[in-house]
């Protein structure tokens, strides 16, 4: 891996980094759980599990501010759970309850949450970057000091509209991260035989966008970087690229065989480089936690996991109604083609 | 408490399995992760892995067993201090054991609103609600507009009103719009609110939405509709489907505008009628008006609605003139069919451009003694389906009439409810008057021959009316 690992002297607290590890195991927790109801035919569809990429989010989630946005593809669970999104209402969602964030109508990739600033869970390759770039395009119209974040793919980063947003976010100096997780992978096929350059984040020199690499699975040197990331759009001098070199443990989605590399190289990747155990090193070795304390994180983290399980599980399917809801802001149609009824005022 | 290994659904459509091959045995231990076992599914081998920590107490179904349902226990995993022993106190205590996750089934709740309709209470005659309401109070002043005019007024006004609203677009603004749409707008509201694009429809379409979704009000200017097919993809999976994948959270309030259909001479690729391929979509509101007055009342609508609003202008209408009401705010609401002229011979149903036929047709149909009463459906999502069955009970005949193609028109759906829900009064079958089923030509006498005209519109009265 070609990016920086972060400096071990790092001045963070012996706080943010147990809440980092604490905001890791929680994604990996509950995407394991999502993955045994998966199994159990209680989630259905696609679902595609973020585990291994926990360092990303977090880290960046620490570099941001009260009113910031974010923005994201169909791997969209670390998101949520790490902007501070309700456990139980990602997993009843995952579920297709009445409970989850969207009324179970937005399933695994398309989840929001307004009050947490959270834009989606998308479920076209490349489509929310320009929807991110338009988030950042309204606070600065507003003149308000906010940033978004815009996570995509390396495999999305070979979409067409990536570049034109480049394009227009770099000419009208819109305040916008844009996050490239590079896990390695577009699905099955791996960088090397989908993009023509090592580094992506180098394209954005072709419009002017300073963009640097990162060692995804230290998040403390995610952090630095969406630090500075987040000081560059602030001070408006417009968007800032940071591709942040990760990995997948598991596969694109449930059903994928992997059979695109190795058992081996996953597994080297698991025993060397994963993000928690890293920071889990750290606190150990740097005596700013005991056993017990992480034990007890451990603990706090599987009971909140099987609750939103619990929750996901109780929680009831969506009335036959919600079929006709929100599909409008302001009147709810039914079946007006064949004379239903007539459209009626929903507020 | 022993916990079962469940066998795995590991695809979106996989019912049962194959058990290939376990990669452990009784005894070992296995933490998170480890391989357990390889499943074949109907579309590939998997690896199975554990979820949680213990050693494997007992396996309960042999490798190579096919057609595993899903749920079946398949293995034991004993937890810290459990041994074999507690396999049976647990199978014991949980009478479910064995043969699935106390899962519940979907409930299969019955549809509570039937989907069809009883069809005879069609035709005992359902109460109808037609427009009969005039757009503007009599008495009101007008003044002679051209529909260019109508629309940069329209647009004016409501960046006047609300600082949320914003035009982006290509040549918009120092061009002042490729069609002149956009006239004077910089001078008046500057650079931040008139917004000139580079040539990315895909890219500013999406950044429109994005900026709806973040609480502005975006108006996107398309130089022509048909580029918009570059950007159709947030047009309909960001901009229609978010509200409702959202679960009521994300309105996206946008409206995308700009000319539709064929001009004149510009051949396939700048000459296409997108009427029928956004009206298809729920989530969306389609406009496609043919006078002024309703240029600018709708386009006001269009702004102030909460939704995407597809707006489709016609560039050889640009030019034409109509009395436009002067009021401080017209706006003209979506969903209101307008009747432009009344008649009880024959109900002819058309929108846009169009409507320059079917009031030509008309006129002639008149001087024949044949009295038609034509109908602008005005807004496509919704469509008014009241005033055009009211207009039919009382004529018995119906013809469409539009420029785009004949597969799918609008003019096919307004045939379908008619049979549906006005079978018993027609008294001839309906008949749509459209483009022709051809890319669009260049020639001129072969364009002329692939758009619909006013002949047709009059053939096809003579075949409803048995004349």
């Amino acid at each position: 891996m070609a990016a920086p690992k972060s400096t071990k002297k790092s001045n963070i607290s012996a706080d943010e980094l147990k809440g980092h590890y604490r905001d890791m195991l929680l994604i990996r927790r509950f995407e394991e759980k999502a993955g045994q109801l998966y199994g159990m035919g209680l989630i259905g569809g696609f679902c595609h599990l973020y585990i291994g990429q926990e360092a990303v989010v977090v880290g960046l989630e620490a570099a941001a501010e009260e009113g910031d946005k974010r923005i994201t593809t169909y791997r969209d669970h670390g998101h949520m759970l790490a902007c501070g999104m309700d456990p139980n209402g990602v997993m009843a969602e995952l579920t297709g309850r009445d409970g989850g964030y969207s009324r179970g109508k937005g399933g695994s990739m398309h989840m929001f949450s307004k009050e947490k600033h959270f834009y989606g869970g998308h479920g076209i390759v490349g489509a929310n970057v320009p929807l991110g770039a338009g988030l950042a395009f309204a606070d600065k119209y507003r003149g308000e000091d906010r940033v978004t974040f815009t996570y995509f793919g390396d495999g999305a980063a070979n979409q067409g509209q990536v570049y034109e947003t480049f394009n227009m976010a770099a000419l009208w100096d819109l305040p916008v991260v844009f996050v490239i997780e590079n896990n390695q992978y577009a699905m099955g096929t791996s960088q090397k035989r989908s993009t023509s350059t090592p580094d992506i984040y180098t394209r954005g020199e072709a419009f002017g966008i300073p963009g640097e690499a990162v060692d995804g699975m230290d998040v403390l040197a995610v952090k630095a970087a969406g630090d500075k990331a987040v000081k560059h759009c602030r001070s408006g001098k417009g968007p800032y690229i940071l591709e942040i070199k990760t990995y997948r443990y598991r596969g694109h989605s449930m059903s994928d065989p992997a059979k695109y590399r190795t058992r081996e190289e996953v597994q080297k990747m698991r025993e060397e480089k994963d993000a928690i155990e890293h920071v889990r090193d750290l606190l150990l070795s740097g005596d700013h936690a005991s056993e017990e304390d992480l034990k007890a994180i451990d603990k706090e983290i599987k009971e909140i996991v099987n609750a939103s399980a619990e929750f996901a599980k109780e929680s009831p399917e969506p009335e036959p109604e919600e079929l006709w809801t929100d599909i409008y802001a302001d009147v709810t149609p039914q079946n007006q083609v064949a004379g239903e009824g007539e459209e009626t005022n929903a507020n | 408490m022993p916990t079962e290994i469940l066998m795995p659904a590991l695809s979106p459509t996989m019912e049962e399995g194959t058990l290939a091959k376990w990669l452990v045995k009784e005894g070992d231990t296995v933490s998170s992760g480890d391989i357990l076992a390889e499943i074949e599914t109907d579309k590939a081998t998997m690896e199975f892995e554990a979820v949680d920590e213990g050693t494997v107490g007992k396996i309960l179904v042999a490798e190579g067993t096919e057609a595993v349902k899903v749920n079946t226990a398949i293995a034991v995993l004993l937890d810290e201090g459990e041994d074999a022993g507690d396999i049976d106190k647990a199978a014991a205590s949980a009478p479910g054991s064995g043969s699935g996750q106390t899962q519940e089934a979907p409930d299969e709740r019955a549809p509570e609103k039937a989907t069809a309709k009883a069809r005879s209470g069609a035709a005992q005659g359902e109460a109808l609600t037609p427009n009969t309401e005039p757009d503007w109070p009599q008495g009101t002043e007008t003044a002679n507009q051209t529909v260019r005019e109508a629309l940069n007024s329209a647009i004016a006004e409501e960046l006047r009103r609300d600082d949320s609203v914003f035009l982006m677009g290509e040549e918009v603004a120092e061009y002042e719009g490729a069609y002149k749409i956009t006239q004077g707008l910089l001078d008046e509201f500057g650079a931040r609110r008139i917004i000139d694009t580079p040539i990315t429809e895909h890219g500013f379409a999406g950044i429109g939405v994005g900026a709806a979704l973040g609480g502005l009000r975006p108006i996107v200017e398309f130089m022509t509709w048909n580029f918009a097919m570059q950007a159709i993809d947030q047009i309909i999976n960001s901009a229609a489907k978010t509200l409702y994948m959202s679960g009521g959270q994300m309105g996206c309030p946008i409206v995308f505008r700009g000319p539709n259909g064929a001009a004149a001479r510009v051949g396939a690729q700048h000459s296409q009628d997108y009427a029928t391929w956004y009206s298809q979509v729920p989530g969306l509101k389609v406009v496609q008006p043919y006078s002024a007055s309703d240029a600018k009342g709708l386009l006001k609508s269009a702004i102030r609605d909460p939704n995407p609003v597809i707006f489709l202008e016609n560039e050889i209408l640009y030019g034409k003139s109509f009395e436009v009401p002067v009021l401080d705010d017209f706006t003209v609401p979506f969903g209101k069919a307008r009747v432009w002229r009344e008649g009880d011979d024959v109900t002819i149903v058309s929108f846009g451009i169009g409507m320059t036929y079917a009031m030509e047709a008309a006129e002639k149909l008149a001087e024949n003694g044949i009295e038609a009463e034509v109908i602008d459906l005005r807004t496509l999502r919704p469509i008014d389906y009241d005033t055009v069955i009211a207009s039919v009970r009382k004529t018995n005949r119906c013809v469409t009439v539009e420029e785009g193609w004949p597969v799918c028109a609008i003019g096919n759906h307004i045939s379908a409810v008619l049979m549906e829900r006005a079978f018993d009064w027609l008294d001839a079958p309906v008949i749509n008057c459209t483009g022709k089923d051809v890319p669009m030509p260049y020639a001129a006498n072969l364009e002329k021959m692939a758009l619909t005209s006013t002949d047709e519109v009059l053939e096809a009265v003579r075949q409803v009316t048995y004349r």
